[in-house]
C-alpha cells in the first residue's frame, strides 16, 4: 500500500537533488548556504522519523541559523531567453498545457480511485499521494515528448525554489510554533482576556465580539483552527449558545468562516499569503494580503450579521 | 499572562521585518520559557511538531514539472490562448477561476489547484494577458496588482468553498469541539451553514474583480 512515506521519500530525493545541483552552481555566491538548507530539508524528509524529537529540533535550529544569517540566495540569470520560450511555445503549446493539467487531473482521479479501492493507497492521504503520482506521470510524459537534457526539470525546479528561498518552510515553521503555543496554553490566556472585555447584556455585542475575536485571534495564530476552540470556549459556548440559546451549528460554522477572513489578512498564514508573493516574484511581500483586505473586511461584517440573523 | 510574550514577539518581529524564521524560533523559545519549560524540552517539542507537519512542505515536488514546462514556454502559451479568446477579460477570467476553485473545494478537491500548481504557471499569466488585451501599456505596478489578485482569488475560492465539504478538517474540528460540550451535530449542518458565506464571498470578490478590471481600463485611457 502506498502511504505518505512514499511522498516523503520523493520529496526528500527532490530536495537532495536541489541541494546537490545548488552546490555545483558556482554563479551563486551563497551556494553553500543553499545546499546546506535544502540538504537538511532532504534529511528531514528522508530520515525525520529516525532523528528523534530533539534531533529534529536541532535540525530546525540549523535551518533557522542558515536563513537568519542571510546565507540563502539565488544565482542571477539562468532563465531561458524569452524568444526561445516563445518559439518553443509556438511548437509545443497545446502539449504543455496538457501536461500542466495532468497534475490536477491525476490528483482528482486518484482521490476517488483510492477511496473506492482502499487497498492501493492510504485513503486518508489519497489526495497528497495522487498529487505526487500526478507529478511523476506529468514529468514522464513531458520528458518523453520534449526530450530536454535529463537534468533540466531539476535545474529549473531548483531555480524556482531558490527564488522562494527560506519562505518555502515558513508554513511548516508556523504550524510547529502553533504546537508550542498549545503546549504553553496561550489560547486559554487570550480567551480569558477577550471574554473579560466583552460588553454584558447585549446579544449583538456578544456576536460582534465573537466574530471579531475569531478574525483577530486567527490573525495572531495564522490559522482559524487554533482560534476556534479558544473563542468558542471564551464567548461562543457560555454566551451565544448557552445564555442566548443560539444554534450551535451556525455559531460554529459561520464563526469558523469569520476566522477565515482573518486568515486572508495576516502574514502568519504564510503558505497562503507570503509564499505566493515570493512564487509570483512580487516586489511587495505583502502584496497578496493587500489585495485581499478589501474582500476580507466586508465578508467579515457579513459573517457577523449572518450569525446574528441565522443563529437566533 | 507571561506566555503572551510569544505573540508580541511575532507581531513586533513581522512589523520590524526581521527574518521570519528567526522571529518564529525566538517566539517559540520565549513562550516555552514563560510557561516554565526548559530549553531542551522546547527544542524537542518544536522538532516533533516540525516532523509531524512535513506534509505541509511536500507541495514543492511539483516544481521540476513547472520548471520544465515554463522552460518550454507554458506561460507564453497561456498568454497566447487568452489573447485569442475575444471575450476573455480580466474580470471574467478571474471570476471563472474563483467559481471553479470554490466548486472544486466544495467537493473536497482542495489540493487539486494551488499557488505552485495552477496560479504561477497558468492563472497569473492568463490574467496578465487578459489585462494586456485591454491595456497594452501595463505598468509594473499594475502587473504586480494583477498577479496579487490572481493569488488572492485562489485563496478566497479555497477558503470559502472548502467548508461546504463534509469531511474537511475544519468541520471535523468543529464537530469534535462541540461534542466535548455535549452537543452532537451532524457534519451536514456545518456544511449547509457554510453556503450563505460562500455565496457572499463570491459576490464580494467578484465585484472587486470587476472594479479591478474597470480601474485598469480607466488608467489605460487616461
Amino acid at each position: 500500500m502506498i502511504t505518505l512515506g512514499f511522498v516523503y521519500v520523493l520529496a526528500g530525493l527532490t530536495f537532495a537533488a536541489f541541494a546537490f545541483l545548488g552546490l555545483r552552481d558556482r554563479s551563486n555566491p551563497k551556494r553553500f548556504g543553499n545546499a546546506a538548507f535544502w540538504g537538511l530539508l532532504a534529511v528531514s524528509m528522508l530520515a525525520g522519523d529516525r532523528l528523534g524529537d530533539f534531533g529534529n529540533g536541532l535540525l530546525v535550529l540549523a535551518l533557522v541559523a542558515i536563513a537568519g544569517a542571510g546565507q540563502i540566495g539565488r544565482a542571477p540569470g539562468g532563465d531561458v531567453a524569452l524568444e526561445i520560450q516563445a518559439e518553443r511555445a509556438a511548437r509545443h503549446g497545446p502539449f504543455l498545457l496538457l501536461v500542466a493539467l495532468i497534475i490536477p487531473a491525476v490528483a482528482l482521479a486518484g482521490t476517488f480511485l483510492f477511496k473506492w479501492l482502499p487497498g492501493l493507497a492510504d485513503p486518508k492521504q489519497a489526495t497528497l499521494i495522487s498529487l505526487a503520482l500526478g507529478v511523476l506521470i506529468a514529468l514522464a510524459v513531458g520528458m518523453a515528448r520534449l526530450k530536454p537534457s535529463p537534468l533540466l526539470p531539476l535545474q529549473q525546479g531548483r531555480r524556482l525554489l531558490d527564488a522562494v528561498g527560506w519562505a518555502a518552510i515558513l508554513p511548516q515553521m508556523l504550524a510547529s510554533l502553533g504546537a508550542v503555543f498549545a503546549l504553553a496554553g496561550v489560547g486559554e490566556v487570550v480567551g480569558d482576556l477577550i471574554g473579560a472585555a466583552i460588553p454584558h447584556g447585549s446579544l449583538f455585542g456578544a456576536v460582534l465580539a465573537y466574530g471579531l475575536g475569531m478574525a483577530f485571534f486567527t490573525m495572531v495564530m495564522g490559522n482559524a483552527f487554533a482560534a476556534f476552540p479558544v473563542m468558542l470556549a471564551a464567548i461562543g459556548m457560555p454566551l451565544l449558545i448557552m445564555q442566548y440559546e443560539g444554534d450551535p451549528a451556525v455559531v460554529a460554522a459561520i464563526g469558523m468562516l469569520a476566522g477565515f477572513c482573518g486568515t486572508l489578512m495576516t502574514p502568519m498564514a504564510a503558505n497562503f499569503n507570503l509564499v505566493p508573493a515570493a512564487l509570483l516574484e512580487l516586489k511587495n511581500p505583502y502584496g497578496v494580503i493587500k489585495a485581499q483586505i478589501g474582500t476580507a473586511l466586508p465578508l467579515l461584517a457579513v459573517n457577523i450579521v449572518f450569525i446574528w440573523l441565522f443563529a437566533f | 499572562m507571561l506566555v503572551l510574550i510569544g505573540t508580541l514577539i511575532i507581531i513586533a518581529g513581522f512589523l520590524l521585518r526581521f527574518n521570519p524564521l528567526l522571529v518564529i524560533m525566538a517566539s517559540a523559545l520565549a513562550t516555552g520559557l514563560a510557561a516554565g519549560l526548559d530549553i531542551a524540552a522546547i527544542i524537542a517539542a518544536f522538532g516533533k511538531a516540525f516532523n509531524d507537519t512535513r506534509y505541509v512542505s511536500i507541495v514543492w515536488i511539483v516544481l521540476p514539472v513547472i520548471g520544465l514546462l515554463e522552460a518550454y514556454g507554458l506561460q507564453q502559451h497561456a498568454r497566447t490562448l487568452i489573447g485569442r479568446m475575444k471575450g476573455a477579460t480580466l474580470g471574467r477570467l478571474l471570476t471563472s477561476y474563483l467559481l471553479l476553485r470554490q466548486a472544486m473545494a466544495a467537493v473536497g478537491l482542495t489540493s487539486v489547484a494551488g499557488h505552485p500548481q495552477t496560479v504561477r504557471p497558468l492563472v497569473a499569466p492568463m490574467a496578465e494577458a487578459a489585462a494586456e488585451a485591454k491595456n497594452d501599456a501595463l505598468t509594473d505596478d499594475q502587473r504586480e496588482e494583477v498577479k496579487a489578485f490572481s493569488a488572492a482569488t485562489d485563496n478566497v475560492g479555497l477558503f470559502f468553498g472548502e467548508d461546504i465539504f463534509l469531511a474537511i478538517g475544519s468541520i471535523l474540528l468543529m464537530k469534535g469541539v462541540l461534542e466535548g460540550y455535549g452537543y452532537i451535530i451532524e457534519p451536514l449542518h456545518f456544511s449547509l451553514w457554510a453556503i450563505p458565506t460562500a455565496i457572499a464571498a463570491f459576490l464580494i470578490h467578484g465585484l472587486r474583480l470587476r472594479r479591478l478590471e474597470k480601474r485598469m481600463m480607466k488608467e489605460a485611457g487616461a
